[in-house]
């Protein structure tokens, strides 16, 4: 397959301009320049891509349309049908959710002692995090320190970031490192044994951590085996659709719903920890995404519900370089990796237009500009458009071999559709990547609502409005092991919770109706639905 | 854009969907709401494993539902989950690494040499070639055969000695990586230099700082050359 005839002309032509653009340095911008750029061509900006909320805690604020659909919608239970003295787990600490953050936190609340119960809506690890391939953010090399990784994590949040929480983020990412080595994680390394350490946007240091390209997986996989060898108890295809409060309004546990059978599953918890992810399935602005089939903001609606807090949930990630050809690959990430070992962004006539280190707000709005703006895209026969990405240039800059040894994925996926990324580069687009914002924490993970924590992707604070590559695994990992922690101490010293309750849905329900809001639509939405909408009309229900 | 459909059999069940779409995605266009068998979209997570026959061909082809295009007549089904035997072990007390995995995976010995795994990976692995080098106490080339390992279970699936490969495999690479690998200095003295509490005091002041200061500091940071 390959390449069509037309796309081949503006690879000559980006080869034609490669000597010059080996040479060829782009300032970084300043921050005015950065703000303009922004506001102009971020999708966050776009008037009509979000709107107030009506209820709840954040009332009035602006967020993403499809999650105020979802915010502004009723639970999938009846309160008044729900037996809840029908208890089926009782345990001090449940964990909702299973990729990186969720199962960090249960490893470690049972090392704390705690009786653990972790459940999850599709198979554990089945998350982002098994996705994520470029690597983790750590200040360990001796040129590095923590206190660069904080000014460079704060200023790519463009300075919303809550302070403690970059503290602490920053503070134990070399621990964390630490930590994933000994539980036999297989980081690159040097001959000599020095971790390897690659560039990210926005970071002034080379210092993200990889596993090949799968350090996502490499990490899910380890930890997902430790709980196995820890028999921490794992409920798979058991997504929470309710937390349970007491009448004090302290979280007291959660419903899950049995996936398969649909049936509802008590569990009453002195501290539950949410680690749900992201919301990258909502589509937000209509963008495809990276994430993974789960990712439907079902932590943030059923925290919101209990009355929890979102912080700033008007912010969201597009990452600058999704596939835009092969149509199959759509929206998949090519990681930002590639850039940070030398890769460039080139347009339609083999220019470059930004520095490609940039934060990945400024690079994916500058990719928009110069399609949309100023029509300077590559074209595929199936409409879409994109901006090239010079992969060979790894190849040139870090010798031979350098994208087999460290991208074997990304060369394996493309040869699968006739594209050797050694010799043609890849077409790309932004497309949806990470929820900036989420649930309000502290730096051990608690949130306003007594006995729930958070960690991971579903909190909000720790980057701002705009993450940093690599700081996100790093998140799930510091604040996946503080939470744990916290809840196991939590549940050890605070005396248990009282009777279940689900007065707060009485409550939300109350309120939706109030604003005039029809019953119709229900969340979480647990799966997102992608048969058509023929199939849909025809379905008998 | 006419789009030409094509018959695929669905547990036997005939639908008619687009052709060069992703099985994946023929499933959801022929109407299922997935459940199972659906994870990471992307080739990453394994959970998506569908066995599937062609005509002409005897033999049982298999591959990710997310990679793998449909085809004419392609009769398949998913199989997403497959019970497996997972050794319990604690890492910090292991012995020497065979001793070890031979107590853990005694069955590992039965390995017929026949190939059959190589033959199903989806990853394009050889685990007849990890287990071998796990056999000989080659733990370095163990773990690096077996590093794109997706734990999709394929393997196991169809392995006639009743290994688990991927199972063997995630030990030997936990194991080699622990024990085996030196841990790199600049680590260690960043994190005794992190416990000392070196870095609280100027961390605690940049968390402090106004946002001018700050601003000020981040734009006059240096970087490091690419
Ligand atoms: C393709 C991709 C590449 C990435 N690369 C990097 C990278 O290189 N470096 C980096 O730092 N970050 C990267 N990220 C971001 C990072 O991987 C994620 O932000 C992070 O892993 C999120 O971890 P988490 O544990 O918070 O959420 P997840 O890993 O998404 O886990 C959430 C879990 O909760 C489950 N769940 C959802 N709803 C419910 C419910 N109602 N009840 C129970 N369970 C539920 C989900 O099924 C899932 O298992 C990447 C992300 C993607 C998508
Ligand atoms: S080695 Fe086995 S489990 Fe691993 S990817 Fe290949 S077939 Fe799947
Ligand atoms: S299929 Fe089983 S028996 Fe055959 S080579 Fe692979 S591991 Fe050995
Ligand atoms: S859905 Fe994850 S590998 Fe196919």
């Amino acid at each position: 397959m390959g390449y069509p005839r037309e796309m081949q002309e503006s690879i000559k032509r980006l080869e034609a301009t490669r000597p010059f653009r080996l040479r060829q340095e782009i300032p970084r911008l300043t921050p005015e320049e950065k703000n303009r750029l922004l506001e102009q061509f971020h999708p966050d900006f776009r008037p009509d891509g979000m709107r107030p909320v009506r209820v709840g805690p954040n009332k009035g604020q602006r967020m993403q349309n499809e999650l105020v659909d979802l915010l502004e919608a009723y639970s999938r239970i009846d309160p008044e049908r729900v037996d809840l003295s029908h208890i089926d787990y009782d345990v001090d600490v449940l964990v909702i959710g299973g990729g990186g953050g969720g199962a960090t936190a249960a490893l470690i609340a049972h090392e704390n002692g705690a009786r653990v119960l972790l459940a999850t809506k599709l198979r554990l690890g089945d998350s982002n995090t098994i996705m994520a391939e470029g690597g983790i953010a750590a200040a360990t090399q001796p040129n590095d320190s923590p206190y660069l990784h904080f000014l460079d994590t704060i200023g790519g949040g463009r300075f919303q970031n809550k302070r403690e929480l970059v503290w602490a983020l920053v503070h134990d990412a070399p621990l964390v490192v630490e930590w994933l080595k000994d539980l036999g994680a297989m980081f690159d390394t040097h001959p000599n044994g020095d971790l390897v350490v690659s560039f990210a946007g926005g970071h002034c240091r080379r210092r993200v951590h990889s596993c090949k390209d799968l350090s996502g997986m490499e990490f899910m996989r380890v930890i997902r085996d430790e709980l196995w060898n820890k028999r921490v108890e794992v409920l798979e295809f058991s997504p929470a659709i309710e937390l349970l409060l007491d009448e004090k309004d302290r979280c007291a546990g959660a419903i899950l719903m049995n996936l398969e059978t649909h049936e509802h599953i008590i569990v009453r918890a002195r501290a539950v920890i949410l680690a749900t992810g992201g919301i990258g399935r909502l589509h937000p602005n209509n963008f495809p995404t990276t994430n993974h089939y789960g990712a439907t903001a079902d932590g943030l609606v059923i925290a919101y519900r209990a009355g929890a807090r979102l912080l700033h949930m008007d912010a969201i990630q597009y990452h600058p370089t999704g596939a835009a050809w092969p149509e199959q690959m759509l929206g998949q990430l090519i990681t930002e990796a590639l850039r940070g070992n030398g890769a460039q962004l080139v347009n339609v006539h083999g220019e470059r237009f930004i520095n490609e280190l940039e934060t990945r707000d400024v690079v994916s709005s500058a990719i928009i500009r110069e399609v949309r703006h100023r029509k300077n895209g590559v074209r595929t026969p199936t409409g879409m458009e994109g901006v090239w990405l010079d992969t060979p240039l790894i190849d040139i800059l870090g010798g031979e071999g350098k994208l087999d040894r460290m991208f074997a994925g990304i060369v394996h996926r493309f040869r699968e559709y006739g594209i050797d990324v050694h010799k043609e580069p890849i077409l790309v687009f932004p497309t949806q990547h990470y929820q900036n914002g989420g649930i309000e924490i502290d730096a051990e993970g608690r949130t306003d609502i007594p006995a729930l924590f958070a960690a991971g992707e579903v909190a909000g604070g720790v980057q701002g409005k705009n993450r940093l590559g690599g700081n996100s695994l790093l998140d799930i990992f510091v604040f996946g092991r503080r939470a744990g922690k916290a809840a196991a101490l939590f549940a050890k010293e605070v005396p248990p919770p009282g009777k279940l309750t689900l007065e707060h849905v009485r409550r939300y329900h109350e309120e939706l109706a109030a604003e005039g809001i029809e019953k119709g639509r229900v969340s979480p939405l647990l799966l997102p639905d992608y048969t058509r909408p023929e199939v849909k009309q025809r379905r008998y229900s | 854009m006419p789009e030409s459909l094509i018959p695929i059999y669905i547990m036997g069940k005939r639908y008619e969907v687009p052709e060069g779409l992703t099985i994946m995605k023929a499933l959801e266009w022929a109407g299922y709401q997935l459940i199972r068998g659906c994870g990471c979209r992307g080739g990453f997570c394994g959970a998506c494993a569908t066995v599937y026959r062609v005509p002409g061909n005897f033999r049982l082809q298999v591959g990710l539902a997310c990679q793998t295009p449909v085809t004419p007549h392609m009769n398949l089904v998913q199989m997403p989950f497959f019970p497996a035997n997972k050794a319990i072990y604690d890492l910090d007390k292991v012995g020497s690494p065979l001793e070890t995995l031979l107590q853990l995976y005694p069955e590992i010995t039965r390995c017929l040499g026949c190939n059959t795994c190589t033959s199903v990976c989806p990853q394009k692995l050889q685990p007849m070639y990890y287990v071998a080098a796990a056999l000989r106490g080659d733990f370095a080339r163990a773990a690096e055969l077996s590093f794109d390992c997706i734990m999709c279970g394929l393997c196991a699936a169809r392995c006639p000695a009743q290994l688990a490969p991927y199972n063997i495999a995630i030990f030997v690479r936990r194991y080699y990586s622990k024990h085996m690998r030196p841990k790199p200095k600049h680590l260690i003295e960043r994190v005794a230099e992190i416990r000392a509490g070196r870095y609280d005091q100027a961390l605690s002041e940049l968390a402090a700082a106004s946002e001018e200061e700050l601003k000020k500091l981040y734009v006059n940071r240096e970087f490091e050359k690419l």
